[in-house]
């Protein structure tokens, strides 16, 4: 069985943490009322995590154009494979998207992004009072989508692996035989 | 003939024994903006008003005076909703206290284009002597002065209770102005 690199199943796992915590954070501290301090935390926490991400997803990319990943074993039927790759894009679409619309958002609303309260983001946009709720509105959709994406994706690898019985999943698992 | 002399000098010096003359302000081209950390990222927010009484003489600067009186109700973030919150208790408290105001004790010149200013500075009912240094410049007819004074949020109670954590907010807070004076 051909399995992905170890760095494309690191990148993988690592970064769908990070996604997971991102969505998280994103759903609760919408959720608070008014403004406190903890909100403008998880608000600063929800930055970090979208700069780290779009950071990540950049060299991702890269990696997936240079290194070839792993043919299927057993050929799937044409659907499978055209909708396997569909997903696959519009996850990549996903994760640049979110992470650029949430930026341009946050320096529309006059907020420069302070990554890790240490280096300060270019401020690529001027304070925007149009294109401020149009980003936000933005933004909260295209998670929405992603978390679509995300549910496909995730059941989709469980039906390969539990109904299917072949080694997609597997595919993308760390070895365990070193 | 004398007499016209005399009255004439007389005249010229009563008019340079008069003190400092109040100054019309372009309220266009002044300001007062702050800038402040939150979470290490630097905000500007400005107050949309406010009024002064500036009493200045170039030659002698001694004799000026300067009074700022700001309604906080002009605070202006950017954002409806954190405009409405500075007005609250724990930050402003603009109920009890709707407006800052600043006012000269002394004014002495420091060189040519600065002056060293020592005032009051009224916030929240809370007054702290403050200093200051004040730059002057002549553009044509106009006269403007510009400095910044900064602050520390917290002798003002300004962000109490849950919001007094610098780490959140940091506790020097900038305050830049600009007046400028028509001739």
């Amino acid at each position: 069985m051909k399995r992905y690199s170890t760095t494309a199943i690191l990148l993988h796992w690592l970064m769908s943490l990070l996604i997971i915590a991102a969505f998280i954070l994103g759903t609760i501290m919408t959720d608070i009322p008014g403004i406190t301090p903890t909100k403008l935390q998880y608000y600063a926490w929800h930055k970090w995590l979208g700069v780290t991400i779009l950071g990540l997803v950049a060299f991702r990319l890269i990696w997936r154009l240079t290194h070839p990943i792993p043919t299927y074993t057993k050929p799937l039927p044409l659907w499978q494979e055209r909708a396997a790759h569909t997903l696959h894009i519009s996850l990549y679409v996903f994760m640049f998207a979110l992470p650029l619309t949430g930026y341009f958002y946050s320096l529309a609303a006059g907020i420069p992004v302070v990554y890790l309260n240490l280096l300060q983001l270019p401020v690529l946009i001027a304070p925007n009072a149009t294109l401020k709720p149009i980003l936000k509105e933005i933004h909260e959709i295209l998670s929405n989508g992603l978390l679509i994406a995300f549910v496909l994706h995730a059941a989709a690898a469980l039906k390969h692996h539990f109904i299917d019985k072949d080694d997609i999943l597997k595919r993308m698992l760390p070895s365990t035989k070193e | 003939m004398y007499l016209f002399r005399f009255l004439f000098l007389f005249g010229f010096i009563i008019s340079n024994l008069v003190y400092a003359t109040p100054l019309k302000i372009d309220s266009t081209k002044s300001n007062i903006t702050i800038t402040f950390k939150q979470m290490g990222v630097p905000i500007d927010a400005k107050f949309t008003q406010f009024s002064s009484k500036i009493n200045f003489d170039k030659n002698t600067p001694n004799t000026s005076t300067a009074q700022i009186d700001i309604p906080i109700a002009s605070f202006d973030l950017g954002d409806k909703q954190y405009n409405q919150e500075v007005l609250k208790k724990e930050w402003f408290n603009a109920a009890q206290f709707p407006r800052a105001s600043f006012t000269s004790n002394k004014i002495k010149s420091r060189n040519a284009t600065q002056l060293d200013v020592d005032g009051t500075l009224t916030i929240k009912g809370k007054s702290q002597a403050i200093h200051f240094v004040l730059n002057t410049k002549t553009i044509g007819k106009q006269q403007i002065f510009e400095g910044t004074l900064p602050i520390k949020r917290l002798h003002y109670r300004i962000g109490e209770g849950e919001w007094a954590d610098t780490s959140i907010l940091a506790d020097e807070v900038f305050i830049k102005f600009q007046f400028t004076a028509l001739p």
